[in-house]
């Protein structure tokens, strides 16, 4: 099937119900978007279909064959994305990291839609698990990355 | 000799000429091998060819570290890089840092080392000055040689040498190919720490911009060149092991399956890629029979009957440090309190799945990359596994996605043996990915807890004290400590520091039939919930605030004193409550204490209720690691240990039915969510006292504070962990 990922078109051999996730990780090679929990639980997974912060665990490839898909390898082409990488080192956010390629996209997609988020749009967008707890960060690069 | 003394008489030895990076140029430093080597190390160190470095200064003036410990997060690659770059005199953003293989001279712990105990700058602090400044006197040196002038007359700016009088300088990298046949200086002299620049400043971290764009490469991501993936599924019920799959020539059949494979205690698919291997694994219907597991889990454990069972235990109570005369106080006194506490399993749940490849090499060798705590250890088992010499194994360590004491050696919980295993029967490589599922049913979790308290009551609080801690710890399980010296069986209501008069702690065996396992603050993280809850039931007994009861228990400790006004005023001033916050929700204050690795800490908690469950608004903590490194990355690890904190406390626990655990994945099992963190406030202190741990002791009085919190606004004192399987009713 053709699939759409970081501007590219992709012709990849899976099963249709094959989640995008093993898609992304195993035929692109693309290892930035992690596994958590395969069950929609954690959002290490999340990339971003059509704008939309999406758990690719729970996806299957079929479902987004003519969709756009955007991984963590290209979030610094946009200008939104550019911002929120540059927050997230200024802010020193990340601890082991793990979940972190997930939470930049996740701030991403919120900012992009809304470019001044209030506390309820960020708590409402920002819902990844970090277990290292980064989540104070987190919150401060969201608003250091906001425009306003 | 202690075990510090051991370590401080490494000294760095130049090996720039024995092979390891030969006709590069570069500066090569090493550390004398740990206190009685072997003779074959000996003669392998005097001779090379492969000598291992520590550190390298490249002709184009960066450094490259080998750093003992791993990385998981605890930002100790950028500490190391700011203690060699201070007294090396370069910027620590000029440091490459990277995992230091198994064996010598990386086992700065006496023969071995675990990244553990929040032991890893503690223990090398001063070798890592020593090569640093071992290195600037070699460039010193190198330059006083090639201008003809006396070493004393140069100085060092970062990355530099400079000859103030002539003018002449030169960069590190320039003088790198002279300093590479210098000996190293008998004696260095450190730099004084009003001068220092780096140390002592929040430096940023050198991983965070990778780890901000998907560029860290963690265990899960390794690749090698023709590998077979594999996935497993393990017996539900430790101790069985698979008998036959049912329908395996369906397995075999399915897309991408190379072949299927009867493990110990778990069936092994090995396929083209990882979802094609867990697919067919997870279709597979085993028949499972009883095995011969070391630690096989009873067919009825229940964790409700297991805590049962530890609250009634009767036998020998092992002492582990009294004082006074516990038992006649308590017996003479008028008023009395008794108490028994417990804390469940807990799993480490890293957010990083585990994982491991292995391959076998055309020599005989075997390499490994896996998450590890403890290469010597891994590497010991990698080698009986595969029925190889040691010396033939190699642990490529990697990132860690998260650890808290998940990837130290606990028998059936690494996936590195299977992949063994697993290469071997395929002869190819492989890499083993466990599912989340698979991790929480051989987690080595934290041994549930339970302690039973008396106190004797006076007029100004506790007159006695004594407790009996039931259980097993994780350092006897693995270590052999003996019951009654095993630290992570009774820490937190042992070592604390409060003055009463009368007390007494011993610990009561009781074997846990789980695989148990270190977890972050170990042994702490439970321990004082127990011991600071009580404390407080004492105040509230003695009609004591329980604030003030502390500071008159503890104006013989000037640490723990300064900490616990500081915490107060760091919070605005202690007001328990409960009190209206400008919300109109009802809130309540609590505090706590403890003196976890080496470390100090006291926190203070603010608690409301949010339709019957706790919501934790904030917490502040006051922390005296003795002497600090980094202050940016001690706050950042103490927000992280108030996370696992407060999860610990609200939502966290194991269940076992039927001798499975019940929970297999974050839905049954919740971890801290972004809207129940609270805003944490640190204040770090630096007493000057011997360095302690920073990675753990943030956490051990996060729990305490909130259930003392909790009593306080709604007048139930929780004894049982953790908060979400009480209801509470009301504010
Ligand atoms: S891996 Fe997809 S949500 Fe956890
Ligand atoms: S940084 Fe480790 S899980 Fe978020």
């Amino acid at each position: 099937m053709q699939l759409t990922i970081n501007g590219e078109s992709r012709d990849v051999d899976v099963d249709p119900d094959t989640p995008l996730l093993w898609v992304i990780r195993e035929e692109l090679g693309l290892t930035g978007t992690k596994y958590g929990c395969g069950i929609a639980q954690c959002g290490a997974c999340t990339v971003l279909v059509d704008g939309y912060p999406t758990r690719s665990c729970q996806t299957p490839a079929e479902s987004v064959t003519g969709a756009e898909i955007k991984t963590i390898e290209t979030v610094e082409e946009t200008e939104t994305g550019r911002r929120v990488v540059e927050a997230w080192v200024a802010n020193q956010v990340p601890q082991c990291g793990y979940c972190q390629s997930g939470q930049v996209l996740a701030a991403t997609a919120l900012l992009t839609e809304t470019p001044n988020p209030t506390d309820e749009d960020i708590e409402y967008a920002m819902v990844n698990l970090c277990r290292c707890g980064t989540y104070n960060k987190i919150r401060a690069a969201v608003r250091d990355a906001s425009e306003a | 000799m202690t075990f510090m003394q051991k370590l401080l008489k490494q000294a760095p030895v130049n090996v720039s000429r024995r092979g390891f990076l030969s006709g590069t140029g570069a500066l090569v430093l090493s550390t004398t091998l740990p206190v009685r080597p072997s003779k074959a190390q000996e003669a392998e160190a005097a001779a090379g060819p492969a000598v291992p470095a520590f550190l390298e200064i490249h002709e184009d003036g960066t450094a490259k570290l080998l750093s003992p410990f791993i990385e998981g997060g605890q930002g100790i690659y950028t500490t190391f890089a700011q203690v060699v770059g201070e007294e090396l005199d370069l910027a620590p953003e000029n440091f490459s840092v990277e995992i230091a293989p198994a064996g010598p001279p990386y086992d700065v712990m006496g023969g071995f080392r675990i990244t553990g105990g929040s032991m890893s700058t503690r223990t090398s602090y001063e070798l890592m000055r020593q090569l640093g400044a071992s290195a600037r006197a070699m460039f010193l040196e190198a330059a006083a040689q090639d201008w003809g002038v006396d070493a004393s007359e140069l100085t060092t700016e970062p990355g530099m040498v400079v000859h103030e009088a002539s003018g002449r300088r030169a960069g590190y990298g320039e003088l790198a190919a002279v300093a590479m046949d210098l000996p190293v200086p008998a004696e260095v002299t450190l730099r004084d720490p009003s001068e220092f620049r780096w140390i002592k400043t929040p430096v940023p971290r050198l991983d965070v911009r990778d780890k901000s764009t998907g560029q860290a490469k963690y265990s899960i991501d390794v690749e090698v060149d023709g590998m077979l993936l594999a996935a497993v599924q393990h017996a539900p019920r430790l101790g069985l092991t698979p008998a036959s799959v049912s329908n395996l020539s369906e397995i075999e059949a399915m897309r991408g399956v190379h072949s299927v494979h009867l493990l110990d205690g778990a069936v092994a698919v090995v396929a083209g890629k990882f979802w094609q291997a867990r697919r067919a694994v997870e279709a597979a219907e085993v028949e499972w029979t009883e095995g011969e597991a070391q630690w096989p889990m009873p067919a009825d454990f229940s964790t409700d009957v297991f805590r049962d069972t530890l609250a009634g235990k009767k036998g020998e109570i092992v002492e582990v440090e009294a004082k006074g005369d516990a038992a006649s106080a308590l017996e003479s006194a008028d008023t009395v309190i008794e108490a028994i506490y417990d804390a469940p399993f807990v799993v480490h749940g890293q957010l990083e799945p585990p994982s491991a490849t292995a391959r076998f090499n055309d020599d005989g060798t075997l390499e490994v990359w896996t998450s590890c705590q403890a290469p010597e250890m891994f590497q010991g088992t990698a080698a009986q596994v595969a029925g190889l010499d040691p010396s033939q194994v190699s642990i490529h360590s990697q990132m860690l996605g998260g650890f808290f004491g998940r990837h130290f050696l606990y028998a059936t919980s690494n996936p590195f043996p299977q992949a063994i295993a697993l290469a071997k029967a395929v002869g190819q490589p492989v890499k083993l990915i466990w599912t989340r599922e698979e991790d929480f049913l051989r987690d080595a979790p934290r041994p549930l807890g339970l302690a039973r308290f008396r106190g004797a009551i006076g007029p100004d609080g506790p007159t006695a004290l004594s407790v009996e801690v039931v259980g097993e710890g994780p350092t006897g399980r693995w270590y052999d400590a003996p019951v009654g010296s095993d630290p992570s069986a009774t820490e937190g209501i042992s070592g604390k520091s409060y003055a009463i008069a009368n007390s007494h702690v011993g610990q009561i065996f009781h074997p846990n039939p789980a695989v148990i396992g270190y977890w972050r603050a170990v042994g702490h993280s439970m321990h004082d919930f127990m011991y600071e809850g009580f404390l407080d039931e004492i105040a509230g007994a003695a009609g004591q605030d329980p604030f003030e009861m502390r500071r008159a228990l503890l104006t013989d400790n000037q640490r723990l004193s300064t900490l616990l006004e500081a915490v107060g005023e760091l919070s605005g001033g202690w007001q328990p409550g409960p009190f209206e916050a400008e919300d109109g929700s009802q809130r309540a204050r609590g505090i706590a204490m403890a003196s976890p690795f080496g470390s100090e800490a006291a926190a203070i908690a603010e608690v409301s209720l949010d339709g019957g469950e706790v919501a934790v608004h904030q917490v502040w903590v006051a922390i005296d690691p003795g002497q600090i490194v980094n202050p940016a990355i001690v706050e950042a690890q103490v927000q992280s240990a108030v996370a696992l904190g407060v999860s610990q406390t609200l939502v966290e626990e194991l269940t076992y039915e039927d001798g499975e655990p019940t929970a297999r994945n974050f839905d049954l099992y919740p971890i801290l969510r972004p809207d129940q963190m609270p805003e944490v406030h640190v204040r770090i202190i630096e007493s000057g006292a011997p360095m302690g741990g920073v990675g753990e002791p943030g956490l051990p009085a996060v729990g305490p504070a909130i259930v003392n919190a909790v009593a306080t606004l709604t007048g139930e004192r929780i004894r049982s962990l953790p908060l979400s399987k009480h209801e509470f009713g009301g504010a």
